[in-house]
Parts: C-alpha cells; sequence; structure tokens
C-alpha cells in the first residue's frame, strides 16, 4: 500500500518535480546561479515541502472540499513565514545566504501541487516521505543546474559553500579554472533555460535506453 | 496516527457554515501562531540586524575613529522629502567620523543601496554597496567581492577631484567605467557626491557641533 521505495523513486526520478512535473521552474531560474545557492534553495524547500505535507495530511479529514485550496495555501504561506522569521532570528549566517530566497518558496507551486495530489488524501507517515522526497528530488535538479551553470558560467564548482554549510564544507568550494573571465550568459536566465533544456534530454535519452534494453523492466521487478 | 472525522457530524461537516468555519478557523490559529513566533523572535531579529550594521559600519569607517559605539549614536537629518540616518563614530567626545546610507537608481527598476563613511573633514573613509540587483558580470562590479572598484573612491573628497572631475571616464571624470557597464558606475559616482554634499550641507549637526564647527 504505502510503497515507500516507490514514493522515493518518484520524487527522485520517476516524477521529479523539475525534470517530469516540469513545475517550480521560476524559482529555479532565479536561484541557481551556483551550486550552493541552489542546494541551499533546494534544502528550505525540502524543510517547508516536508512540513506542509504533515500538517496537511493531519488536517485531511476537516478540510471541506470547497476551501481546500485556500486553507492549504494559508497553511503553507504561514509555514514559509514561520521558517523565515525561525532562520533570521537563530541561524542568522544561514539567512544571509537564503534570505532572498526562502520567501519564494510560498511561490513554488509544487508546495501546494503536494498538499493537493498527495497529503490531502494519503496519511501522516506517507505524506511525509512524499514531501522529503519530492523535495530532494528538487534539490537534486537545483544542484545538478546550479552546477553546470556554475562550472560554465564562471569555472567554480560549490563556491561560499562553507557560508552555507558551515566551515567543514569548505573543502567542496573548487576552482576549476583560475582567471577564467566569465560566461554571462549561462549566469543570466537563458543559461537556466538551456540547461535545463540539456538534462531534459539527457534524462529522455537515459529513459529510452533503459526501456530498450529491458532494463527499467527489471528494475522494477526487485523494487516490488 | 489516523485522525478520523468520526465525532465529526455528517450534517455539520455538510452544513453552508462548515467550510466558512473552517477557513476562519485555519485563518485565525496561523495568524496566532505568526503572532507568537514574531514575539518570540523580534528580539533576536533586531539584535541579528543591529550586528549586520556593526559590521557594515566598520568597513567604511576604521576601528581606530572611535570609542563608542556608532550604531547606537545616531542623529536623523531631514534632506529634501527623505529623511537620512546618520551614525556618529566619537572619541572622547567628539566626533570623528560619520557613516550613512545613500541610494542610487539602479540599471533595472530597484535601487542600489550605499553606506558611505566620512570623516570630519569630508574626506570619503570608505563606501561598500549593501544591497544592488544590477546584471551579474556586468553591473555586480561595484561589490568588493567582485572587483576594487568601489575601494578607488577611499580618500576622495568633495574637491578631490575638483567637481567636474566627479564623473566616469566617459563623462570627462576621473573614475573608471566598467566594460559593458556605464550607468551603473555613473549612478554609483553621482550618489557618492551626493553623500558628500549632504554631509558638507549639514556638517555642523552631523558633528555635533552646535556653534557650525570651523577648524
Amino acid at each position: 500500500m504505502n510503497d515507500y521505495r516507490g514514493i522515493f523513486a518518484d520524487g527522485l526520478w520517476n516524477n521529479n518535480v523539475v525534470f517530469t512535473q516540469m513545475l517550480a521552474l521560476c524559482p529555479l531560474m532565479a536561484v541557481t546561479t551556483t551550486a550552493t545557492n541552489g542546494l541551499g534553495m533546494g534544502l528550505a524547500t525540502t524543510g517547508v515541502l516536508l512540513t506542509s505535507n504533515i500538517v496537511i495530511a493531519i488536517l485531511r479529514d476537516f478540510v471541506a472540499q470547497e476551501v481546500r485550496i485556500p486553507v492549504f495555501v494559508l497553511l503553507i504561506a504561514s509555514l514559509v513565514t514561520l521558517a523565515d522569521m525561525a532562520i533570521n532570528a537563530w541561524l542568522h549566517e544561514l539567512y544571509k545566504v537564503l534570505g532572498l530566497f526562502i520567501p519564494l518558496i510560498v511561490v513554488n507551486c509544487s508546495v501546494l501541487g503536494r498538499a493537493e495530489s498527495f497529503a490531502s488524501k494519503q496519511p501522516v507517515l506517507a505524506s511525509a516521505a512524499d514531501g522529503l522526497a519530492m523535495g530532494l528530488g528538487y534539490t537534486l535538479a537545483l544542484t545538478v543546474i546550479g552546477g553546470c551553470r556554475e562550472i560554465v558560467g564562471s569555472a567554480t564548482l560549490f563556491a561560499h559553500a562553507s557560508l552555507l554549510l558551515g566551515d567543514g564544507f569548505a573543502f567542496l568550494e573548487t576552482t576549476l579554472i583560475k582567471d577564467y573571465h566569465g560566461f554571462l550568459l549561462m549566469l543570466l536566465p537563458p543559461g537556466g533555460f538551456l540547461v535545463l533544456g540539456f538534462l531534459l534530454a539527457g534524462k529522455r535519452v537515459i529513459e529510452r535506453v533503459t526501456e530498450t534494453s529491458g532494463v527499467k523492466e527489471e528494475f522494477h521487478c526487485s523494487v516490488q | 496516527m489516523h485522525v478520523t472525522s468520526h465525532w465529526l457530524k455528517p450534517e455539520i461537516r455538510q452544513s453552508v457554515g462548515y467550510p466558512i468555519l473552517l477557513l476562519g478557523g485555519v485563518a485565525l490559529l496561523v495568524s496566532a501562531a505568526i503572532g507568537i513566533a514574531d514575539l518570540g523572535t523580534h528580539a533576536d531579529i533586531a539584535q541579528r540586524q543591529l550586528e549586520d550594521l556593526q559590521v557594515t559600519l566598520q568597513q567604511v569607517v576604521p576601528a581606530e575613529y572611535y570609542d563608542n559605539e556608532p550604531v547606537l549614536d545616531t542623529v536623523t537629518v531631514q534632506e529634501g522629502d527623505r529623511s537620512v540616518q546618520v551614525y556618529r563614530a566619537r572619541r572622547k567626545g567628539q566626533v570623528q567620523a560619520v557613516s550613512f546610507r545613500t541610494t542610487a537608481p539602479g540599471y533595472g527598476s530597484s535601487e542600489m543601496v550605499m553606506i558611505v563613511g566620512v570623516d570630519r573633514d569630508g574626506k570619503l573613509l570608505g563606501v561598500r554597496v549593501i544591497s544592488h540587483s544590477e546584471t551579474p558580470g556586468l553591473g555586480d562590479k561595484i561589490e568588493t567581492s567582485k572587483s576594487n572598484w568601489i575601494l578607488g573612491f577611499t580618500g576622495r573628497s568633495l574637491n578631490d577631484p575638483p567637481p567636474a572631475g566627479w564623473g566616469v571616464k566617459k563623462d570627462g571624470g576621473v573614475f573608471d567605467q566598467f566594460t559593458g557597464a556605464t550607468i551603473t558606475p555613473r549612478a554609483v559616482v553621482k550618489s557618492i557626491k551626493g553623500g558628500l554634499e549632504f554631509f558638507a550641507n549639514h556638517r555642523a549637526v552631523l558633528l555635533d557641533e552646535s556653534s557650525g564647527g570651523n577648524n
């Protein structure tokens, strides 16, 4: 019934927010100029997806059909506001990196999407797993796109990661080419669309190859 | 944890008022939650912002200029239709330098906000851009992390360069523009000059000298 492996496979690959559902592209284009920014936005979104799915799954029996969307919007918006305040007050260093992105989570349609299509119909634990899986899938997409744009655009990878994750992660910061003058196009919104387009095409190719060679079926069997 | 609505009678659920009460109740609950969270975080956030401001002020006014807490020693001056909050850096009670925000219209729709430190003789101690939304790779060279350009203003004053030189090189001034971006540096130069004029106009008030100050 509650096939957690299926939930995670959906969130990370089969039904990935970005690569399959094509949702939440607006915050994606705005923040993925570096892998670090993508990771930060992804983790913040994951936190909100997880909590909003839990809250909505708990309340799902009380929410009347006619007003469910306004109720969900209210809940999500206030969760984001609470997260914004808490991070600003108690994790201020993180807030300086993420501050601009946190309010953007409200307009992330995937949060409302998961509330409507999953959490409003499923038990709490499964909804939590779905929120986590979708969030991680989104984080993965943001980090990969951010990484591609960063490598081509400014020849670094995970720049300023220590600001976001703490000094222990300073080893992630890599400069690939010194004195690189930058490829501006990749840092501007068109670069985001280009990278997204190539990655979407890549995902289709992988899916077609695995399908024709029968690997997908085996994979499916092993899951069930 | 299965919450079912057995105790919620179907008649109630299907009544006309139920959705209204539900929506109102949820709104009330989340407003209360946000209100409580605001009470709990308000002081912390104000403190963090004060610390941020302190860090910014330290960049434009060197530590040897003051022994007080400039963040808390402020005076608000009316300039045209806007009021400017000025932070005074004092040593032994005498104002040695002031710092204040100045804004410039950016290339896009939003403003650039800068903080300017000026010593008592009207010489620039430092300028930093606090927030902007200039084009990455073009206009963002006003940030210290991207270029040293903004440091070139340190030590300048209204007469150094002379008024005609307060512009970018393209306009016959002495300050560099960036490759591909003229509008941003032009606006920054103009805004810094405006800041110095503001200081000159209100010098006595800013330096806390009732006599008008002449040294």
